[in-house]
């Protein structure tokens, strides 16, 4: 029987050994190396990709095996067409990074952040957990994307990026 | 990490038949377990999925909420009833972890985690009554701003991490566990054990028992509830200390009142003592100061962490002075 996972829309072998994150997975088996290794511990966020869509994970604390026949999308996935997302040109827009270690994951978060907005999922900053729309305001951005860290300090830029593209898409 | 073998369980049945082997450990969104595994703080030879097991939440027609045990926290955050009913629970989950950890984490694997306790994590530098029995504990004199001042033991001075089991240990919350023996419930309460002398005897779980399920009971006035954390930065840290509360009056008069706190023990701390000196007095900051000082009057200050003391208690008057003030129901404190 073999066991596979959907990455970026093809069909993958998983590996054997149960105990290869997806991170480990995607950069070393798969050359993906769009996705990044920083703390590997949870910490940091660099390594966010997307589980069927748009729902937003740590791939570093995620077993590949456990991922057996979902779809996961890291940044690679995301100008497939060869046109970058307009999220991805949002960044370049507004200088939304400076190394740009961080960046595949914080691009791959706000996807997942704004599927959750749609959904009405509250956040720490919210006011009303009975409202049914939350706004996506300067400090429900902060809050929902602080579990992506930038050591350059390029939050301003991120941030500027993230509300262009969400209120492009959510006129 | 060492080897593991992998297997995921179909049924609830089928995972305590394999968590029943030796050295079998349940899995659930790994957002901690991946991490004990990779410093080998857990060494399990055999890993049972159980992420896959129920996630439904389940309104009971006793107007309790039954939630799977692999529901994630996202989904109990953002479920429609426990917001309006439970919001200290959506409140005190959403000011845990990052999105995408809460995206990962289970319910049950919430209430396990364990302590992140850095000369816990020091497998090769520190010595750990917790990781090593009897090694002794380099906490105890070291940087101990994040330890426990309630509770604690000469042993281990470790904290519960989770925000999301400080509001259920406020409720009441019921877990309902599964072993080949049976199955029983028990009060969350009783569930996290104090250090003592036996630091790594974390929970009162017994061999190979599975958390299948998390029952809120019926509690209308946890409809006026909250949680609030206090940290180092505003977003994506552990708590220092923590509160989730909920009060009903009669008039002037508490008639009932549920406080617990985070961050001050190796457990989600029920504040038994400031309830019952609450219940029947008058709600002004007078008695709510009274309480706080009756639930911190035994608190124990090691070199760095005599703080938290204070801050617990000023905390608690002020979330219940936040939830005794206007507009109040389920308000951010």
């Amino acid at each position: 029987m073999t066991h596979t996972i959907l990455v970026n829309g093809s069909e993958q072998q998983l590996p054997d050994d149960p105990r290869v994150s997806i991170l480990d997975f995607l950069r070393e088996h798969l050359h993906l190396s769009g996705v990044k290794k920083g703390c590997n511990q949870g910490a940091c966020g660099a390594c966010t990709v997307l589980v069927d869509g748009d729902q937003r994970i740590l791939s570093c604390l995620a077993l590949a095996v456990q991922y057996e026949g979902r779809a996961i999308t890291s940044v690679e996935g995301l100008a497939a067409n060869g046109s970058l997302d307009p999220l991805q040109q949002a960044f370049i827009d507004h200088d939304g990074f400076q190394c740009g270690y961080c960046t595949p994951g914080q691009i791959c978060s706000s996807i997942g952040m704004s599927a959750e907005l749609r959904r009405g999922v509250p956040s720490h900053v919210t006011d009303d957990l009975s409202s049914e729309t939350i706004a996506l305001s300067h400090d429900e951005l902060r809050e929902r994307m602080s579990g992506n860290l930038c050591r350059c300090g390029a939050y301003n830029g991120i941030v500027a990026a993230i509300a262009e593209s969400h209120s492009k898409a959510n006129p | 990490m060492n080897p593991f073998s992998y297997t995921r369980a179909a049924s609830a049945i089928e995972a305590i038949e394999l968590g029943a082997r030796p050295q079998a450990k349940y899995l659930g969104g790994g957002t901690n377990l991946v991490d004990l595994l990779r410093e080998t703080l857990e060494r399990p030879t055999a890993l049972i999925d159980v992420s896959g097991l129920s996630s439904s939440i389940e309104e009971l027609s006793d107007g309790g909420i039954l939630i799977g045990a692999s529901a994630t926290n996202t989904a109990i955050a953002e479920h429609r009833v426990i917001r309006t009913r439970y919001p200290m629970l959506t409140r005190a989950i959403a000011a845990g972890a990052s999105a995408q950890i809460r995206n990962m984490a289970t319910a049950a694997g919430n209430i396990l985690q364990r302590t992140r306790c850095t000369y816990f994590y020091d497998n090769a530098g520190s010595r750990c009554n917790k990781r090593s029995p009897g090694q002794g504990c380099d906490a105890m004199d070291g940087f101990n701003r994040n330890h426990a001042v309630l509770g604690a033991s000469m042993s281990c001075v470790a904290t519960h991490p989770s925000d999301m089991c400080v509001a259920l240990a406020a409720l009441g919350a019921v877990v309902h566990l599964q072993n080949r023996g049976g199955k029983r419930v028990l009060p969350l309460t009783d569930l996290h054990r104090l250090p003592e002398d036996h630091p790594g005897e974390e929970t009162t779980l017994m061999s190979g028992e599975l958390i299948t399920a998390i029952e809120l009971p019926a509690l209308p006035m946890a409809a006026r509830s909250t949680y609030r954390k206090i940290r180092d930065r505003s977003s994506y840290a552990f708590a220092l200390v923590s509160v989730a509360a909920a009060i009903e009056l009669e008039g002037d008069v508490v008639k009932d009142v549920r406080i617990a706190l985070g961050g001050v023990a190796h457990k989600p701390w029920r504040a038994w003592r400031a309830e019952e000196s609450l219940r029947g007095r008058v709600a002004s900051a007078e008695n709510f100061c009274a309480a706080a000082e009756a639930e911190l009057a035994e608190a124990r200050a090691l070199r760095d962490n005599g703080f938290k003391i204070h801050l617990a208690s000023r905390a608690i008057v002020a979330v219940l002075s936040a939830l005794t003030g206007e507009e109040s129901m389920g308000a951010r404190a």
